[in-house]
Order: structure tokens, then sequence, then C-alpha cells
């Protein structure tokens, strides 16, 4: 006799590929917001299964700050060859030499501020009307009331106060010209169902993920890589771990835990027994209580 | 860990500032090992500066910045945790009158609601307001948590007593399942762990209750809805006449071979395949998202309905309706919303107020017509087009809508239809 009830994940899976659908069928230009790390990866192979036997009808857009990790482009290139979609790249050093934003300094200075502008500019310029991004509400407080489609202005600005009611299965899209959409398929997801999912789906993850050793430097209370951009300060020494990342960011804010998680099963392990939230290696989240709110007021992912 | 059965249960709390909640909340994410150790430090620094003695941990639920500062939640938060037995989705809202919109946003998707009761005050009009808005919203089962027990000696009489107030006014709901648990949030009583004051009490702690309740009866598995939300034509050679209907199953179960109609059409077809990725099924049901493709060729696009066709939901243009209002500018009578039911979405005027309803007291109110902000009442409403409703009663997603203002576009109204 068959069950007629779905697990948790597939219940999950099952929403986010409706959200899909949903953003396909009420927008006219809607992109998926690529970073390269494991959220947008499982959005994109959400796409993937939601218009099978067609390609994912929408491009990837992705916001590059110039301070990657060298891993992360190659995965980017070749998943955009083997799905057969389009990519859109806004570049944050451009937004820097036209004089639109300008170069944090000092020791914990990031690009990571800098990307609303370069977003918000990808999103005008290519007349995008939705943005279907990886956010999820577990990760962080302000991202805990965010909505499946969260409106923005034409200053593409998130209004947290002001929302639109969202009930049962009903979504409205319903914007006006020089507004867009954000849209979070899998904001009902926490990390461990992120990472159960990619196993049971065996879905390619950058190999950043898993453990693996290199250089890194102790600031913040995380392990942070060594690269071209990072800045030695006095009493801060260069080390050698076996390190993996949780989440993947601009590489010069992007702190790794000491790990040796170097498989799928063994991530899962770990993920399920772990005492921090994985943005507590994010440095860009520690700068105040309310930094993320802020930034997703003005326009932020 | 291992991909099992394990289900999602998806919870709807409502509680004003001091009825212990939050706290209930935060016990259940903290004696569930649900939060995290750098969230914890977050919470102490807080406490600390607010001059709180201990955690306040209440502010686990506390999202934006506002809430933080004035000490209360002002919209619908989402919780996560997950036991060994199933996974918990929470949606938080305030309990007070002016956020009766906010309750009925949470309440709309759940599997279950938790009414808070504290055991010295007993049932109070917050009490009722609530069980109106489950009932109303047909949450399938209730839990009622008396709380605060530890202030009541543990005492059984009292507890008694509110299980029996609670029962008799909540006979003129349409509740189903209602069960009443004696808790202590502040000290962890019955929550997660059984309690050693209240051996009287031979129940089950909350959390077992919500792990081990039965709830894949809670979607209708009998009459057979799916609303196309998109077309599916490759333009690839060996998809060359390939034509998938993509939604998801509302309420029912299709099997390969059904004999199906079209509405509104009213063409009839047979299921040829039901896929799902690159697999064919047998058979799906509801919740899943699939790909519906039939033995003719039929004109058919978003908005359009395939039900079997001995099972149809009613098409109509002019239904009642309960609606709860959710905007700051109040109805227009006689205006025109667009309506969006299913994936159909057409213009709507609400042609007449029948009544309102005073959520406190259960009261009808048949002169005071002006639908504002957080009112629910009974409504008449005419479509430019039928919709292919059924009762709310029968089906929550067939039977729900919502109305959006067009010089807006916000969504100004709830509606279930009757």
């Amino acid at each position: 006799m068959s069950k007629y009830y779905l697990n948790y994940l597939d219940e999950l899976e099952a929403e986010a590929i409706f959200i899909l659908r949903e953003v396909w069928a009420q927008f006219q230009n809607p992109v998926i917001l690529f970073s390269g790390g494991k959220d947008s990866i499982v959005v994109t192979h959400l796409a993937k299964k939601a218009f099978y036997p067609s390609s994912i009808p929408f491009p990837l857009m992705h916001i590059d700050t110039g301070h990657n990790f060298p891993e992360t482009m190659k995965f980017r290139d070749d998943l955009i060859e083997e799905l057969g979609v389009g990519l859109i790249v806004g570049s944050v050093q451009e937004s820097i030499d036209q004089g639109r934003v300008a170069e944090e300094k000092g020791k914990n200075a990031s690009r990571n501020a800098l990307q609303t502008t370069t977003l918000l500019d990808a999103i005008e310029t290519n007349k995008i009307d939705c943005a279907i991004g990886g956010g999820r509400r577990d990760e962080e407080k302000a991202r805990a009331k965010e909505r499946f489609f969260s409106h923005r202005d034409d200053f593409g600005q998130w209004d947290p106060k002001n929302q639109r009611p969202e009930l049962w299965n009903l979504l409205n899209g319903k914007h006006f010209q020089g507004e867009h959409f954000r849209a979070f398929p899998i904001s009902n997801w926490t990390e461990l169902d992120v990472w159960n999912y990619i196993k049971r789906e065996n879905i390619a993850i950058p190999s950043l993920y898993f453990a693996h050793e290199r250089e890194v430097v102790w600031r913040n209370d995380a392990w942070i890589p060594n690269s071209e951009f990072l800045k030695l300060e006095e009493n801060e020494k260069i080390e050698f771990k076996k390190i993996r990342f949780r989440t993947l960011g601009d590489i010069t804010i992007t702190g790794g835990i000491e790990s040796d998680a170097d498989t799928l099963h063994k991530i899962v392990e770990e993920v399920a027994t772990m005492r921090l939230t994985e943005r507590g290696n994010r440095a860009d989240d520690k700068r105040s209580e309310s930094a993320m709110e802020d930034r997703k007021r003005q326009g932020y992912f | 860990m291992q991909i099992d059965n394990n289900q999602l249960l998806r919870l709807a709390t409502a509680g004003s500032v001091d009825d212990g909640k939050s706290t209930l909340i935060g016990r259940l994410l903290y004696d569930s090992k649900s939060i995290f150790e750098d969230q914890i430090a977050a919470i102490e620094n807080t406490s600390k500066k607010k001059g709180y003695d201990g955690v306040d941990l209440a502010l686990f639920t506390d999202g934006l910045r506002d809430e933080r500062e004035q000490g209360i939640t002002i919209d619908v938060a989402y919780r996560y945790f997950t036991t060994p037995k199933r996974k918990f989705i929470i949606a938080d809202t305030p309990g007070h009158i002016q956020y009766t919109r906010n309750m009925v946003t949470g309440a709309s998707t759940a599997n279950v609601a938790i009414i808070l009761i504290d055991a010295r005050k007993g049932v109070i009009e917050q009490t009722k307001r609530h069980s109106y808005i489950a009932s109303l919203l047909q949450i399938p089962h209730v839990i009622v948590c008396v709380n605060k027990m530890d202030l009541v000696e543990y005492s059984e009489e009292v507890f008694n007593n509110i299980v029996s107030d609670y029962e008799s006014f909540s006979s003129k709901l349409l509740i189903k399942d209602v069960r009443f648990i004696p808790i202590s949030a502040l000290v962890g009583d019955n929550v997660v762990n059984a309690s050693e004051q209240m051996p009287w009490f031979k129940g089950s702690p909350l959390l077992n209750t919500l792990e081990t309740m039965h709830i894949s009866s809670d979607n209708n598995k009998i009459d057979a809805r799916f609303a196309v939300q998109t077309v599916l034509r490759p333009q690839k050679d060996e998809f060359i006449d390939y034509r998938g209907y993509a939604g998801r199953i509302l309420s029912g179960i299709y099997r390969k071979g059904d004999n199906v109609t079209i509405l509104p059409s009213g063409f009839t077809s047979k299921i040829k395949t039901i896929d799902f990725y690159d697999q064919s099924l047998e058979e799906a049901f509801a919740p899943m998202s699939v790909s519906i493709t039939l033995e003719d060729d039929i004109d058919i696009s978003r908005g359009d309905m395939i039900v079997k066709t001995n099972n149809s939901p009613e098409p109509s243009q002019e239904f009642d309706a309960m609606i709860c209002w959710l905007n700051n500018k109040q109805a227009q009578p006689r205006a025109k919303y667009s309506i969006l039911h299913t994936s159909n979405e057409q213009k709507a005027m609400i042609k007449d107020v029948v009544y309102k309803v005073n959520i406190n007291t259960y009261e009808r109110n048949e002169e005071d017509k002006d639908f504002q902000m957080n009112d629910i009442g009974r409504v008449k409403l005419r479509t430019t087009k039928p919709l292919m409703i059924d009762s709310y009663r029968d089906n929550r997603l067939t039977g729900s809508f919502i109305l959006i203002d067009e010089g807006t576009n916000e969504t100004v109204a709830a509606g279930m239809i009757i």
C-alpha cells in the first residue's frame, strides 16, 4: 500500500518548485542570483527540476566582487555550460572604476557592502523584475521575516514593516515599473536541510566546502584564507590548517572552520551536531546587532 | 543521518507580551537544542544590556530592530527546529487585536495552532479571539497550553476548570481536534520533559504531542484539484511534442490513465503521464509539484484547472465568503479588485457586506458595513469570470483567495469561500 504523505525534504522541494514556477509565470524577466555558494547552487538545481524537460528559462546573475575564490569562478563557468543557461555578471570593480562606490579602507575592509550598488545597477540595466535568491529564514534574524515574494521599491529598498501578507499558496508579484521583487524559494529550509538535500540529490558543489589544507590566518574568531587581498597585521601569522567553509562569500571575509569532513556524509553529520550558526563565521554580520537588517533595507541580497 | 519518512509540521502561535508565548518557543528551541551558541551569546549580551537577570528566552523570537527596541513582535516570524521525529516550522505572530491580520496570515498554512492560557487568568478575550481565528482558518488541530502552572501550585482543579470553560465556549466553533496540556514554559514543565510536579496529568508533554500527532490526513485526499501554473514546451528535438502542464497538486490523488476534465473549458481527456523531473510516476498526490501530460491536444493555459471527470468544483461568479481585511485603506464597496484564486486571476467586486464579526464575543454586526484593517466578516462577491471554487471547509486551497488593490498592488484581503 502506498503512503500518501511526503517526507519533509520532498515537501520543501515541492514548495520551492512551486515558487520557482510562480516566478516564471508572474514575471517578465527574472534571474537567479548566483554566488557560487551552496544555497544558490541548490536553487539552480531546483530550477532545473522545476522546468524539465525545458531548460531553465532564465539566466543566472553573478555579482562579482573581484575578491573571489578561484574555485568558485571555475565552478560557475562549468555549471553554466552544463545547463546551457545565460550568465549576467555585475562587477563591483566596474562600480568602483566608475566612481559609483568607494573602496573601504582598513584591516577589515571588504567589498561586501559595495555589492548592493552593483546589484541594484545590474537589476536596473538588465530590466530585471525578479531576482531569485538562496536566502533562508533560519540564517539570520532579519531574514526570518522575509516573504517568498519580497517587494523592493524603485530605489531597490526593502521595507520590512510594510510587507505584503502571504497567505496559503497565493503569491502576489504585482509591481509597478521600476520596482522589482526578490524571490526566496528555499526560505523554509535550514542549513541541515540544504546539506541533506545536496547529499540526497548528489549535487556538485565547489571543493571549498570539503575539508582541505590551506593557508589561513586567525581573525575575528575564524580562519580567514590567505589571498592576494589579505593584509597581514602585526601579531597575525599565516598558518597551514585543515579547514572547510560553511558559507562562501567574498574571499576576504569568509572564515573557515577546522574540520575533517571531506565527504558529504561527514558534512551532514558535522552540521547536525554543530553548535554555531553558519553565519557566525561571516565578518560582515558581526558589525552590529542589526547589520543584516540595515544592509537588506538598502537592497542587499 | 538517514533520509527518512519524517514529516513537516507547520505550527502557528499567537500571543501577547505577557502570556509567555515567546518564552515557550524559546523553551522548545532551547530544550530541543535548536539554538546555536553564538545566538545564545548574542541574546545573553542583549539581556545584560537591558538589565535582565539571566537569559531572556523570549529574545530568540524577536527579529527586527524596531521590535527588539520596543520589546514587541509586530509581524510573522518564522522559526525552525528539528527533532529526530519531525521538522517543525513555527509561524510566530503577536496576539493583540491590532495584529489580527498577522495571525490570519500565520494560521493560513498551519497544521496545528497553539493557544496559550495564563493559568492565573483563565479563558479571556484573547483566548476567544485566537480560537476564533483557528476555527475560521480551519487549522486542523488545536493545542491549548495552560501556562504558568508553577504560579498556581500546579493545581489540577485550576487546570480542569479552565478546560471546562474552554470546552463550553469553543463548542460554538468548528475545531475538530483540541487537546489540553498544563505547562510552565519558564520552568520547563511538560514542554519537552514530562512534569514531575503534575503527576495527575496523564497526557504527553507538548513536544511529544507535536511529534506524534497524525497529520497525514490534514490535506484533502478525496477531491483531486490541479491548477496549471505554466505550460512546459521544451525547445529540444527529443521533446518536440512534449506539452506538460506544470503545477502543484492542491488536493487529492492523480493516477496515470485517469479521466480528467479541463476547467473552465469543459473538455475531457485522459492523463498520459505524470512527470517529476526525469521520472514518470504512476500516481501523485497533494502537495507534490509535477507536470501532467494528456492524451489529447487541448488548449490549456495558466489558471485552468485539471480535475477528475467525476468530481468537479463549482464554477461560480457569485459567492459568499468570510474575509479578513489586511490593509490600512478600508474596503471600497463596489470597487474593483484583482482576485487571485489558485493560479487564476480575475477581477472581483464586493457587492455587499452581510455582517462583521466581533471576534472577541462572536457577535455579528449587520449595521456597520465599513471594513477596516483587521476586520473579519461575511461578504458577497462577484467576479468577471467564473472561478472553480470549493468551500473552504472542504478544501483550504481551492476555497481561499486574496484580493489585490489595483492602485497600490497590495494584498488587501484574505478570503475563505463559504
